[in-house]
Protein backbone atom coordinates (compact mmCIF):
# COMPACT_ATOMS: atom_id res chain seq x y z
CA UNK A 1 0.00 0.00 0.00
CA UNK A 2 0.80 4.00 -0.41
CA UNK A 3 3.06 4.90 2.89
CA UNK A 4 3.46 8.17 1.91
CA UNK A 5 2.58 11.01 3.43
CA UNK A 6 0.24 13.31 2.36
CA UNK A 7 2.80 16.48 1.82
CA UNK A 8 5.75 13.80 0.33
CA UNK A 9 2.59 13.13 -2.36
CA UNK A 10 2.27 16.75 -3.17
CA UNK A 11 6.12 16.69 -3.54
CA UNK A 12 5.81 13.72 -5.76
CA UNK A 13 3.03 15.06 -7.70
CA UNK A 14 4.92 18.26 -8.38
CA UNK A 15 8.08 16.60 -10.11
CA UNK A 16 8.89 18.24 -13.45
CA UNK A 17 8.04 14.68 -15.17
CA UNK A 18 5.04 14.14 -14.01
CA UNK A 19 2.85 13.12 -16.41
CA UNK A 20 -0.04 15.12 -17.91
CA UNK A 21 -2.75 15.19 -19.50
CA UNK A 22 -1.27 15.85 -22.78
CA UNK A 23 1.41 12.63 -22.01
CA UNK A 24 -1.77 10.70 -21.19
CA UNK A 25 -4.04 11.35 -24.00
CA UNK A 26 -2.22 9.87 -26.86
CA UNK A 27 -1.71 6.74 -24.68
CA UNK A 28 -5.54 6.06 -23.49
CA UNK A 29 -7.36 7.30 -26.41
CA UNK A 30 -7.09 5.94 -30.08
CA UNK A 31 -7.96 9.16 -31.81
CA UNK A 32 -8.10 12.72 -30.42
CA UNK A 33 -9.69 15.39 -32.39
CA UNK A 34 -9.56 19.00 -30.09
CA UNK A 35 -12.24 21.20 -29.82
CA UNK A 36 -11.89 25.06 -28.98
CA UNK A 37 -13.58 27.64 -27.79
CA UNK A 38 -16.74 28.21 -25.64
CA UNK A 39 -18.73 30.28 -28.03
CA UNK A 40 -18.85 33.56 -25.93
CA UNK A 41 -15.14 34.93 -25.08
CA UNK A 42 -12.39 33.14 -26.26
CA UNK A 43 -10.30 29.50 -25.95
CA UNK A 44 -9.17 28.70 -22.61
CA UNK A 45 -5.63 26.97 -23.30
CA UNK A 46 -5.42 25.69 -19.88
CA UNK A 47 -8.39 23.28 -20.43
CA UNK A 48 -7.79 20.88 -23.34
CA UNK A 49 -11.38 19.48 -24.33
CA UNK A 50 -12.20 16.91 -27.65
CA UNK A 51 -13.70 13.89 -28.91
CA UNK A 52 -11.56 10.81 -28.59
CA UNK A 53 -12.39 6.71 -28.89
CA UNK A 54 -11.24 4.25 -26.07
CA UNK A 55 -11.77 0.34 -27.32
CA UNK A 56 -13.56 1.79 -30.22
CA UNK A 57 -15.89 4.24 -28.17
CA UNK A 58 -15.92 7.81 -28.89
CA UNK A 59 -15.84 9.48 -25.73
CA UNK A 60 -15.39 13.71 -24.94
CA UNK A 61 -12.41 14.00 -22.70
CA UNK A 62 -11.83 17.22 -20.92
CA UNK A 63 -8.83 18.09 -18.67
CA UNK A 64 -7.12 20.83 -17.05
CA UNK A 65 -3.51 21.16 -18.85
CA UNK A 66 -0.50 21.42 -16.45
CA UNK A 67 2.18 22.56 -18.53
CA UNK A 68 5.57 20.19 -19.29
CA UNK A 69 8.34 22.49 -19.20
CA UNK A 70 7.89 26.90 -18.65
CA UNK A 71 6.66 27.61 -22.08
CA UNK A 72 3.72 25.33 -22.01
CA UNK A 73 3.08 26.44 -18.54
CA UNK A 74 2.70 29.49 -19.31
CA UNK A 75 0.46 29.11 -22.32
CA UNK A 76 -1.52 26.85 -19.95
CA UNK A 77 -1.58 29.38 -17.26
CA UNK A 78 -0.16 26.68 -15.06
CA UNK A 79 -3.53 24.76 -15.81
CA UNK A 80 -5.34 27.40 -13.75
CA UNK A 81 -8.42 27.73 -16.12
CA UNK A 82 -10.32 31.22 -16.65
CA UNK A 83 -14.29 31.54 -16.93
CA UNK A 84 -14.12 30.85 -20.02
CA UNK A 85 -12.31 27.72 -19.68
CA UNK A 86 -15.46 26.23 -17.66
CA UNK A 87 -17.56 27.31 -20.20
CA UNK A 88 -15.47 25.37 -23.01
CA UNK A 89 -15.94 22.30 -20.55
CA UNK A 90 -19.86 22.56 -20.09
CA UNK A 91 -20.37 23.34 -24.25
CA UNK A 92 -18.07 19.87 -25.07
CA UNK A 93 -20.04 17.94 -22.13
CA UNK A 94 -23.55 19.34 -23.69
CA UNK A 95 -22.37 18.35 -26.77
CA UNK A 96 -21.68 14.54 -25.69
CA UNK A 97 -24.94 14.67 -24.18
CA UNK A 98 -26.63 15.38 -27.16
CA UNK A 99 -25.08 12.20 -29.29
CA UNK A 100 -25.20 10.01 -26.16
CA UNK A 101 -21.26 10.42 -25.39
CA UNK A 102 -19.72 9.45 -22.12
CA UNK A 103 -17.26 12.38 -20.92
CA UNK A 104 -14.44 11.59 -18.81
CA UNK A 105 -13.31 14.53 -17.31
CA UNK A 106 -8.94 14.65 -16.05
CA UNK A 107 -8.62 16.54 -12.49
CA UNK A 108 -5.03 18.27 -12.18
CA UNK A 109 -5.34 21.83 -11.21
CA UNK A 110 -3.76 23.82 -8.30
CA UNK A 111 -7.22 26.01 -8.37
CA UNK A 112 -9.11 27.92 -10.56
CA UNK A 113 -7.31 31.12 -11.79
CA UNK A 114 -7.55 34.14 -9.32
CA UNK A 115 -7.59 37.92 -11.36
CA UNK A 116 -9.58 40.68 -12.17
CA UNK A 117 -10.24 39.19 -15.57
CA UNK A 118 -11.74 35.85 -14.03
CA UNK A 119 -13.80 37.98 -12.03
CA UNK A 120 -14.68 40.37 -14.51
CA UNK A 121 -16.02 37.65 -16.46
CA UNK A 122 -17.74 35.44 -13.91
CA UNK A 123 -15.15 32.96 -12.16
CA UNK A 124 -18.13 31.95 -10.03
CA UNK A 125 -21.15 31.80 -12.20
CA UNK A 126 -19.25 29.97 -14.43
CA UNK A 127 -17.61 27.14 -11.70
CA UNK A 128 -21.54 27.04 -10.26
CA UNK A 129 -23.08 26.49 -13.22
CA UNK A 130 -20.93 23.63 -13.99
CA UNK A 131 -22.13 22.14 -10.83
CA UNK A 132 -25.15 22.68 -11.98
CA UNK A 133 -25.30 21.05 -15.34
CA UNK A 134 -23.55 18.04 -14.97
CA UNK A 135 -25.56 17.22 -12.00
CA UNK A 136 -28.26 16.67 -14.39
CA UNK A 137 -26.10 16.11 -17.94
CA UNK A 138 -27.59 12.90 -19.62
CA UNK A 139 -25.08 10.82 -20.53
CA UNK A 140 -22.22 9.15 -18.03
CA UNK A 141 -19.50 11.00 -16.59
CA UNK A 142 -16.12 9.59 -15.39
CA UNK A 143 -13.77 11.98 -13.26
CA UNK A 144 -10.26 11.11 -12.99
CA UNK A 145 -7.94 12.97 -10.48
CA UNK A 146 -4.42 12.95 -12.34
CA UNK A 147 -2.38 15.04 -9.89
CA UNK A 148 -3.23 18.11 -7.83
CA UNK A 149 -7.79 18.44 -7.20
CA UNK A 150 -7.39 21.93 -5.94
CA UNK A 151 -11.03 23.37 -4.47
CA UNK A 152 -13.59 24.55 -6.40
CA UNK A 153 -11.67 24.70 -9.92
CA UNK A 154 -11.40 20.99 -9.49
CA UNK A 155 -14.83 20.23 -8.67
CA UNK A 156 -16.05 21.79 -10.97
CA UNK A 157 -14.67 18.98 -13.31
CA UNK A 158 -15.91 16.87 -11.00
CA UNK A 159 -19.50 16.35 -10.64
CA UNK A 160 -19.41 12.84 -11.74
CA UNK A 161 -21.48 8.95 -11.62
CA UNK A 162 -17.43 7.88 -10.93
CA UNK A 163 -14.56 9.65 -9.17
CA UNK A 164 -11.13 8.12 -9.64
CA UNK A 165 -7.97 9.16 -8.11
CA UNK A 166 -4.32 8.05 -8.98
CA UNK A 167 -2.40 6.62 -6.24
CA UNK A 168 -0.36 9.83 -4.97
CA UNK A 169 -3.34 12.47 -6.34
CA UNK A 170 -4.69 14.92 -3.92
CA UNK A 171 -8.08 16.66 -3.65
CA UNK A 172 -8.42 19.30 -1.44
CA UNK A 173 -10.58 22.29 -0.60
CA UNK A 174 -7.92 24.78 -0.26
CA UNK A 175 -4.05 24.24 -0.80
CA UNK A 176 -2.58 23.16 2.47
CA UNK A 177 -0.50 26.79 2.61
CA UNK A 178 -3.29 28.86 1.98
CA UNK A 179 -5.07 26.63 5.71
CA UNK A 180 -1.70 27.61 7.44
CA UNK A 181 -1.57 31.08 6.52
CA UNK A 182 -5.39 31.49 7.19
CA UNK A 183 -5.52 29.25 10.64
CA UNK A 184 -1.68 29.58 11.66
CA UNK A 185 -0.93 32.53 10.23
CA UNK A 186 2.07 31.08 9.02
CA UNK A 187 2.66 29.74 5.88
CA UNK A 188 5.47 27.59 6.59
CA UNK A 189 3.24 24.69 8.52
CA UNK A 190 1.99 24.06 4.97
CA UNK A 191 3.36 20.60 5.66
CA UNK A 192 1.30 19.91 8.93
CA UNK A 193 -1.72 21.45 6.98
CA UNK A 194 -1.41 18.78 4.64
CA UNK A 195 -1.82 15.77 7.04
CA UNK A 196 -4.79 17.34 8.88
CA UNK A 197 -6.41 18.34 5.81
CA UNK A 198 -6.64 14.55 4.62
CA UNK A 199 -6.79 14.81 1.37
CA UNK A 200 -5.00 11.66 0.06
CA UNK A 201 -6.60 9.32 -2.23
CA UNK A 202 -7.52 6.62 0.76
CA UNK A 203 -8.66 9.77 2.82
CA UNK A 204 -11.40 10.32 -0.07
CA UNK A 205 -12.26 6.69 -0.23
CA UNK A 206 -12.66 6.72 3.11
CA UNK A 207 -15.11 9.67 2.92
CA UNK A 208 -17.29 8.05 0.04
CA UNK A 209 -15.92 10.50 -2.19
CA UNK A 210 -13.68 8.59 -4.35
CA UNK A 211 -14.94 5.37 -5.98
CA UNK A 212 -11.27 3.44 -6.73
CA UNK A 213 -7.64 4.33 -6.64
CA UNK A 214 -5.25 3.87 -9.80
CA UNK A 215 -2.12 2.35 -8.99
CA UNK A 216 0.82 4.34 -10.24
CA UNK A 217 3.95 3.22 -11.54
CA UNK A 218 6.88 1.93 -8.79
CA UNK A 219 7.94 5.18 -7.48
CA UNK A 220 5.52 7.54 -9.26
CA UNK A 221 3.18 7.48 -12.57
CA UNK A 222 7.09 9.63 -13.86
CA UNK A 223 8.84 6.61 -13.65
CA UNK A 224 6.69 4.45 -16.44
CA UNK A 225 4.31 6.59 -17.93
CA UNK A 226 2.70 4.02 -20.24
CA UNK A 227 2.29 1.73 -17.40
CA UNK A 228 -0.04 4.18 -15.49
CA UNK A 229 -1.88 5.29 -18.79
CA UNK A 230 -3.17 1.41 -18.57
CA UNK A 231 -4.26 1.27 -15.43
CA UNK A 232 -6.72 4.54 -16.21
CA UNK A 233 -7.57 3.13 -19.65
CA UNK A 234 -8.57 0.11 -17.70
CA UNK A 235 -10.47 1.36 -14.79
CA UNK A 236 -12.39 3.55 -17.36
CA UNK A 237 -13.39 1.05 -19.16
CA UNK A 238 -14.46 -0.90 -16.27
CA UNK A 239 -16.33 1.80 -14.77
CA UNK A 240 -17.79 2.76 -18.22
CA UNK A 241 -19.26 -1.01 -18.41
CA UNK A 242 -20.97 -0.59 -15.20
CA UNK A 243 -22.32 2.81 -16.17
CA UNK A 244 -23.32 2.17 -19.76
CA UNK A 245 -25.63 -0.48 -18.63
CA UNK A 246 -27.69 2.12 -16.22
CA UNK A 247 -30.82 4.13 -17.87
CA UNK A 248 -30.58 7.81 -17.77
CA UNK A 249 -33.00 8.28 -15.01
CA UNK A 250 -31.51 5.50 -12.94
CA UNK A 251 -27.97 7.35 -13.43
CA UNK A 252 -28.97 10.51 -12.51
CA UNK A 253 -30.81 9.63 -9.81
CA UNK A 254 -27.39 8.06 -8.52
CA UNK A 255 -25.35 10.43 -9.45
CA UNK A 256 -27.56 13.06 -7.15
CA UNK A 257 -27.22 10.10 -3.99
CA UNK A 258 -23.52 10.51 -4.34
CA UNK A 259 -23.16 13.89 -3.60
CA UNK A 260 -26.59 14.29 -1.72
CA UNK A 261 -24.73 11.96 1.08
CA UNK A 262 -21.87 13.74 1.50
CA UNK A 263 -21.67 15.67 4.76
CA UNK A 264 -21.16 14.98 8.59
CA UNK A 265 -23.52 16.20 11.26
CA UNK A 266 -25.56 15.28 13.95
CA UNK A 267 -28.85 16.06 14.76
CA UNK A 268 -30.24 16.54 18.40
CA UNK A 269 -33.03 15.48 20.21
CA UNK A 270 -31.57 15.57 23.45
CA UNK A 271 -33.80 18.63 25.08
CA UNK A 272 -30.49 19.04 27.63
CA UNK A 273 -28.28 20.23 24.74
CA UNK A 274 -31.22 22.57 23.54
CA UNK A 275 -30.78 24.14 26.79
CA UNK A 276 -26.97 24.13 26.43
CA UNK A 277 -27.32 27.04 23.23
CA UNK B 1 -4.31 30.01 -5.20
CA UNK B 2 -6.91 28.29 -3.67
CA UNK B 3 -6.36 30.58 -0.16
CA UNK B 4 -8.29 33.22 -1.97
CA UNK B 5 -11.75 31.60 -1.33
CA UNK B 6 -11.03 32.36 1.91
CA UNK B 7 -8.58 35.52 2.12
CA UNK B 8 -10.93 37.58 0.63
CA UNK B 9 -13.01 38.30 3.76
CA UNK B 10 -10.22 38.25 6.21
CA UNK B 11 -8.77 41.14 4.22
CA UNK B 12 -11.90 42.85 4.26
CA UNK B 13 -12.14 42.37 7.88
CA UNK B 14 -8.45 43.90 8.20
CA UNK B 15 -9.32 46.77 6.48
CA UNK B 16 -12.18 46.94 8.39
CA UNK B 17 -10.36 47.30 11.41
CA UNK B 18 -7.52 49.55 9.94
CA UNK B 19 -9.82 51.84 9.66
CA UNK B 20 -12.05 51.44 12.89
CA UNK B 21 -9.53 51.24 15.29
CA UNK B 22 -9.13 54.92 16.28
CA UNK B 23 -12.90 54.88 17.14
CA UNK B 24 -12.74 51.89 19.20
CA UNK B 25 -10.32 53.41 21.25
CA UNK B 26 -11.80 56.03 22.11
CA UNK B 27 -16.01 55.31 22.07
CA UNK B 28 -17.65 52.68 23.17
CA UNK B 29 -18.17 50.06 20.10
CA UNK B 30 -22.04 50.57 20.69
CA UNK B 31 -22.38 53.91 20.55
CA UNK B 32 -21.11 54.64 17.07
CA UNK B 33 -21.16 52.87 13.99
CA UNK B 34 -18.42 53.53 11.34
CA UNK B 35 -18.99 52.92 7.79
CA UNK B 36 -15.88 50.56 6.65
CA UNK B 37 -16.43 51.85 3.08
CA UNK B 38 -16.39 55.77 3.52
CA UNK B 39 -15.46 56.19 7.07
CA UNK B 40 -18.77 57.84 7.39
CA UNK B 41 -19.65 58.08 11.50
CA UNK B 42 -23.44 57.72 12.87
CA UNK B 43 -24.84 56.82 16.30
CA UNK B 44 -25.65 54.06 16.58
CA UNK B 45 -30.13 54.91 17.43
CA UNK B 46 -29.62 56.67 14.07
CA UNK B 47 -27.77 53.46 12.43
CA UNK B 48 -30.23 50.97 13.53
CA UNK B 49 -33.33 52.70 12.51
CA UNK B 50 -32.17 53.50 9.14
CA UNK B 51 -31.90 49.30 8.94
CA UNK B 52 -28.09 49.35 9.18
CA UNK B 53 -27.33 51.42 5.89
CA UNK B 54 -24.78 54.23 6.14
CA UNK B 55 -26.52 57.59 5.35
CA UNK B 56 -23.59 58.83 3.15
CA UNK B 57 -22.56 56.34 1.02
CA UNK B 58 -25.59 53.86 0.99
CA UNK B 59 -23.15 50.85 1.93
CA UNK B 60 -25.48 48.18 3.73
CA UNK B 61 -23.87 46.64 6.38
CA UNK B 62 -23.86 42.99 7.63
CA UNK B 63 -27.13 41.86 9.42
CA UNK B 64 -27.56 38.95 11.44
CA UNK B 65 -30.15 36.42 10.41
CA UNK B 66 -32.66 37.01 13.38
CA UNK B 67 -32.57 40.55 11.59
CA UNK B 68 -32.85 39.59 8.44
CA UNK B 69 -35.82 37.45 9.15
CA UNK B 70 -37.66 40.54 11.11
CA UNK B 71 -37.47 43.03 8.39
CA UNK B 72 -38.32 40.33 5.54
CA UNK B 73 -41.19 37.76 6.66
CA UNK B 74 -44.97 38.55 7.97
CA UNK B 75 -44.86 38.49 11.54
CA UNK B 76 -44.81 34.89 13.00
CA UNK B 77 -44.52 33.42 9.73
CA UNK B 78 -41.60 32.20 9.88
CA UNK B 79 -41.52 27.92 10.72
CA UNK B 80 -37.90 27.01 11.17
CA UNK B 81 -36.42 23.37 9.31
CA UNK B 82 -33.90 21.25 10.69
CA UNK B 83 -32.70 23.62 13.72
CA UNK B 84 -31.46 20.70 14.86
CA UNK B 85 -28.89 20.27 12.86
CA UNK B 86 -24.88 20.57 14.56
CA UNK B 87 -21.81 19.98 12.61
CA UNK B 88 -19.14 17.56 13.72
CA UNK B 89 -15.81 17.41 13.55
CA UNK B 90 -15.36 14.90 10.76
CA UNK B 91 -11.28 15.52 10.48
CA UNK B 92 -10.23 15.77 14.29
CA UNK B 93 -9.69 19.38 12.99
CA UNK B 94 -7.39 21.03 15.49
CA UNK B 95 -9.52 23.82 17.39
CA UNK B 96 -12.96 23.49 15.41
CA UNK B 97 -15.32 22.03 17.86
CA UNK B 98 -14.18 25.18 19.85
CA UNK B 99 -14.45 27.92 17.13
CA UNK B 100 -17.99 26.91 16.26
CA UNK B 101 -18.92 26.49 20.24
CA UNK B 102 -17.78 30.05 20.80
CA UNK B 103 -19.62 30.99 17.42
CA UNK B 104 -22.87 29.28 18.89
CA UNK B 105 -22.31 31.43 22.01
CA UNK B 106 -21.95 34.77 20.24
CA UNK B 107 -24.96 34.50 18.06
CA UNK B 108 -27.14 31.90 19.38
CA UNK B 109 -27.57 30.01 15.83
CA UNK B 110 -26.22 26.50 15.33
CA UNK B 111 -24.42 27.20 12.34
CA UNK B 112 -24.32 29.90 9.56
CA UNK B 113 -27.58 29.50 8.23
CA UNK B 114 -31.14 29.75 9.32
CA UNK B 115 -33.73 27.91 6.40
CA UNK B 116 -37.60 27.52 7.08
CA UNK B 117 -40.79 28.28 5.55
CA UNK B 118 -42.32 32.08 5.56
CA UNK B 119 -44.63 33.76 4.16
CA UNK B 120 -43.47 37.32 2.76
CA UNK B 121 -46.33 40.14 1.90
CA UNK B 122 -48.74 36.68 2.18
CA UNK B 123 -46.52 35.16 -0.40
CA UNK B 124 -45.52 31.86 0.81
CA UNK B 125 -41.97 30.29 0.24
CA UNK B 126 -39.05 28.73 1.42
CA UNK B 127 -36.55 30.63 3.01
CA UNK B 128 -32.53 30.44 3.86
CA UNK B 129 -30.56 33.21 5.80
CA UNK B 130 -27.16 32.84 6.07
CA UNK B 131 -25.69 34.95 8.93
CA UNK B 132 -21.98 35.98 8.22
CA UNK B 133 -21.26 36.05 12.65
CA UNK B 134 -21.03 32.93 12.72
CA UNK B 135 -17.35 31.96 11.77
CA UNK B 136 -17.92 34.00 8.72
CA UNK B 137 -21.09 32.28 7.59
CA UNK B 138 -18.29 29.51 6.17
CA UNK B 139 -20.16 26.43 4.65
CA UNK B 140 -19.70 23.23 6.17
CA UNK B 141 -21.80 20.10 6.70
CA UNK B 142 -24.70 21.70 8.21
CA UNK B 143 -24.90 24.48 6.18
CA UNK B 144 -25.06 22.56 2.67
CA UNK B 145 -27.63 19.89 4.38
CA UNK B 146 -30.11 22.75 5.36
CA UNK B 147 -29.54 24.55 1.69
CA UNK B 148 -30.45 20.78 0.44
CA UNK B 149 -32.98 19.94 2.38
CA UNK B 150 -34.71 23.72 2.31
CA UNK B 151 -34.57 23.02 -1.84
CA UNK B 152 -36.08 19.33 -1.64
CA UNK B 153 -39.12 20.54 0.65
CA UNK B 154 -39.46 23.17 -1.71
CA UNK B 155 -39.76 21.13 -4.71
CA UNK B 156 -41.84 18.51 -3.04
CA UNK B 157 -44.40 21.39 -1.85
CA UNK B 158 -44.00 23.65 -5.23
CA UNK B 159 -42.49 26.50 -3.29
CA UNK B 160 -40.13 29.02 -4.88
CA UNK B 161 -37.01 29.63 -2.54
CA UNK B 162 -35.74 33.29 -1.75
CA UNK B 163 -31.80 32.79 -0.04
CA UNK B 164 -29.93 35.29 1.66
CA UNK B 165 -26.40 34.65 1.07
CA UNK B 166 -23.33 35.88 3.03
CA UNK B 167 -19.91 33.70 3.44
CA UNK B 168 -16.59 33.79 3.42
CA UNK B 169 -16.57 30.22 1.70
CA UNK B 170 -15.96 26.62 2.41
CA UNK B 171 -15.22 25.85 6.20
CA UNK B 172 -11.66 24.18 5.64
CA UNK B 173 -12.01 22.66 8.97
CA UNK B 174 -14.16 20.03 7.64
CA UNK B 175 -11.70 19.60 4.27
CA UNK B 176 -12.92 18.03 1.26
CA UNK B 177 -16.53 17.73 2.66
CA UNK B 178 -17.16 20.69 2.62
CA UNK B 179 -16.09 21.42 -0.78
CA UNK B 180 -18.79 18.38 -1.87
CA UNK B 181 -21.55 20.59 -0.09
CA UNK B 182 -20.77 22.87 -3.06
CA UNK B 183 -22.26 19.88 -6.00
CA UNK B 184 -24.59 18.70 -3.10
CA UNK B 185 -26.20 22.33 -3.02
CA UNK B 186 -26.09 22.74 -6.55
CA UNK B 187 -27.89 19.49 -7.64
CA UNK B 188 -30.60 20.35 -5.47
CA UNK B 189 -31.06 23.77 -7.15
CA UNK B 190 -31.26 21.88 -10.29
CA UNK B 191 -34.25 19.71 -9.50
CA UNK B 192 -35.72 22.94 -8.15
CA UNK B 193 -35.37 24.31 -11.53
CA UNK B 194 -36.26 21.33 -13.36
CA UNK B 195 -39.97 21.73 -11.50
CA UNK B 196 -40.30 24.78 -12.92
CA UNK B 197 -39.51 26.61 -9.59
CA UNK B 198 -38.65 29.82 -8.82
CA UNK B 199 -35.18 30.97 -6.99
CA UNK B 200 -34.36 34.44 -6.00
CA UNK B 201 -31.13 34.60 -4.22
CA UNK B 202 -29.71 37.98 -2.67
CA UNK B 203 -26.70 38.89 -2.57
CA UNK B 204 -25.15 40.38 0.49
CA UNK B 205 -22.08 41.64 2.18
CA UNK B 206 -20.14 39.23 2.25
CA UNK B 207 -20.46 36.60 -0.69
CA UNK B 208 -17.48 35.08 -1.47
CA UNK B 209 -16.03 31.45 -2.52
CA UNK B 210 -16.86 28.61 -2.81
CA UNK B 211 -20.65 30.07 -2.02
CA UNK B 212 -20.44 32.33 -4.98
CA UNK B 213 -19.82 29.37 -6.91
CA UNK B 214 -22.19 27.49 -6.19
CA UNK B 215 -25.68 28.18 -5.17
CA UNK B 216 -25.12 32.07 -4.96
CA UNK B 217 -25.15 32.23 -8.66
CA UNK B 218 -27.44 30.12 -9.49
CA UNK B 219 -31.23 32.25 -8.81
CA UNK B 220 -33.50 32.71 -11.53
CA UNK B 221 -33.01 35.68 -10.56
CA UNK B 222 -30.16 37.63 -9.19
CA UNK B 223 -30.56 40.76 -6.18
CA UNK B 224 -27.50 42.40 -4.33
CA UNK B 225 -27.83 44.76 -1.81
CA UNK B 226 -25.78 47.98 -2.68
CA UNK B 227 -22.22 48.32 -2.24
CA UNK B 228 -22.15 44.71 -0.50
CA UNK B 229 -18.50 42.47 -1.77
CA UNK B 230 -19.23 39.91 -4.06
CA UNK B 231 -16.68 37.93 -5.50
CA UNK B 232 -14.71 34.54 -5.99
CA UNK B 233 -11.29 35.55 -5.62
CA UNK B 234 -9.67 37.43 -2.38
CA UNK B 235 -8.82 41.05 -3.53
CA UNK B 236 -5.47 41.21 -1.51
CA UNK B 237 -4.13 37.49 -3.51
CA UNK B 238 -5.09 39.43 -6.97
CA UNK B 239 -3.34 42.61 -5.78
CA UNK B 240 -0.32 40.96 -5.01
CA UNK B 241 -0.57 38.42 -8.49
CA UNK B 242 -0.90 42.21 -10.48
CA UNK B 243 1.27 44.52 -7.80
CA UNK B 244 -1.39 47.00 -7.88
CA UNK B 245 -4.09 48.61 -6.04
CA UNK B 246 -7.32 47.59 -7.17
CA UNK B 247 -10.38 50.00 -7.44
CA UNK B 248 -12.63 50.89 -4.94
CA UNK B 249 -15.35 49.21 -6.34
CA UNK B 250 -13.90 46.14 -7.83
CA UNK B 251 -16.06 43.03 -6.42
CA UNK B 252 -18.94 45.22 -5.35
CA UNK B 253 -22.45 44.94 -6.14
CA UNK B 254 -22.30 47.72 -8.60
CA UNK B 255 -19.25 45.94 -10.95
CA UNK B 256 -21.23 42.67 -11.06
CA UNK B 257 -24.16 44.57 -12.00
CA UNK B 258 -21.97 46.15 -14.52
CA UNK B 259 -20.40 42.62 -15.74
CA UNK B 260 -23.58 41.02 -15.89
CA UNK B 261 -24.00 38.62 -13.01
CA UNK B 262 -26.04 40.86 -11.37
CA UNK B 263 -30.08 41.42 -11.96
CA UNK B 264 -31.13 44.46 -9.85
CA UNK B 265 -29.63 46.19 -6.91
CA UNK B 266 -32.27 46.74 -4.31
CA UNK B 267 -31.78 48.73 -1.47
CA UNK B 268 -32.22 47.09 1.64
CA UNK B 269 -35.49 49.21 2.76
CA UNK B 270 -37.43 48.26 -0.58
CA UNK B 271 -36.32 44.58 -0.57
CA UNK B 272 -39.29 43.09 1.12
CA UNK B 273 -41.80 44.69 -1.12
CA UNK B 274 -39.71 43.76 -4.50
CA UNK B 275 -39.44 40.25 -3.11
CA UNK B 276 -43.06 39.67 -2.48
CA UNK B 277 -43.84 41.49 -6.12
CA UNK B 278 -41.75 39.21 -8.11
CA UNK B 279 -43.15 36.23 -5.71
CA UNK B 280 -46.26 37.51 -7.16
CA UNK B 281 -45.48 37.27 -10.98
CA UNK B 282 -44.15 33.64 -10.89
CA UNK B 283 -47.25 32.61 -8.78
CA UNK B 284 -48.32 30.38 -12.12
CA UNK B 285 -45.01 28.73 -11.79
CA UNK B 286 -46.31 27.71 -8.43
CA UNK B 287 -50.29 26.63 -8.94
CA UNK B 288 -49.96 25.54 -12.38
CA UNK B 289 -49.44 22.44 -13.60
CA UNK B 290 -46.50 20.33 -12.80
CA UNK B 291 -44.54 20.36 -16.12
CA UNK B 292 -41.52 17.52 -14.88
Amino acid sequence: MNELTAWERIELIRHKNRPTINDYIPMIFDEFYEMHGDRCFGDDPAIIGGIGKISGIPVTVIGQVKGRDLEENKRTNFACPHPEGYRKALRLAKQAEKFHRPVICFIDTPGAFCGVAAEERGQGEAIARNLLEFSRLKTPVISVVLGEGGSGGALALGVCDALFMLQNAVYSVISPRGCASILWKDATREKDAAERLHITAEDLVSFGICDGIIPESQGGAHTNPELTAENIADTILESLRIITQKSVANLLEARYNKFRKIGEFEEITNSSDTERL
Amino acid sequence: MLEDLFKVVKSRLDYDNKGSNHVRSNIPNDLLFKCPRCQNVMFMDEFKSAMKVCSACNYHARISARERLEITVDKDSFVEYDADLVSKDPLNFEGYPEKVEAAQKATGLRDAILTGECTIRTRKCVIGVMDSHFMMASMGSVVGEKIARAFERATEKRLPVVLFTASGGARMQEGILSLMQMAKTSAAIARHSDAGLLYITVLTDPTTGGVTASFASLGDIIIAEPKVLIGFAGRRVIEDTIKQRLPDDFQSAEFLLEHGFVDMIVSRVNMRRTISKLLKLHLSATEGPNHE
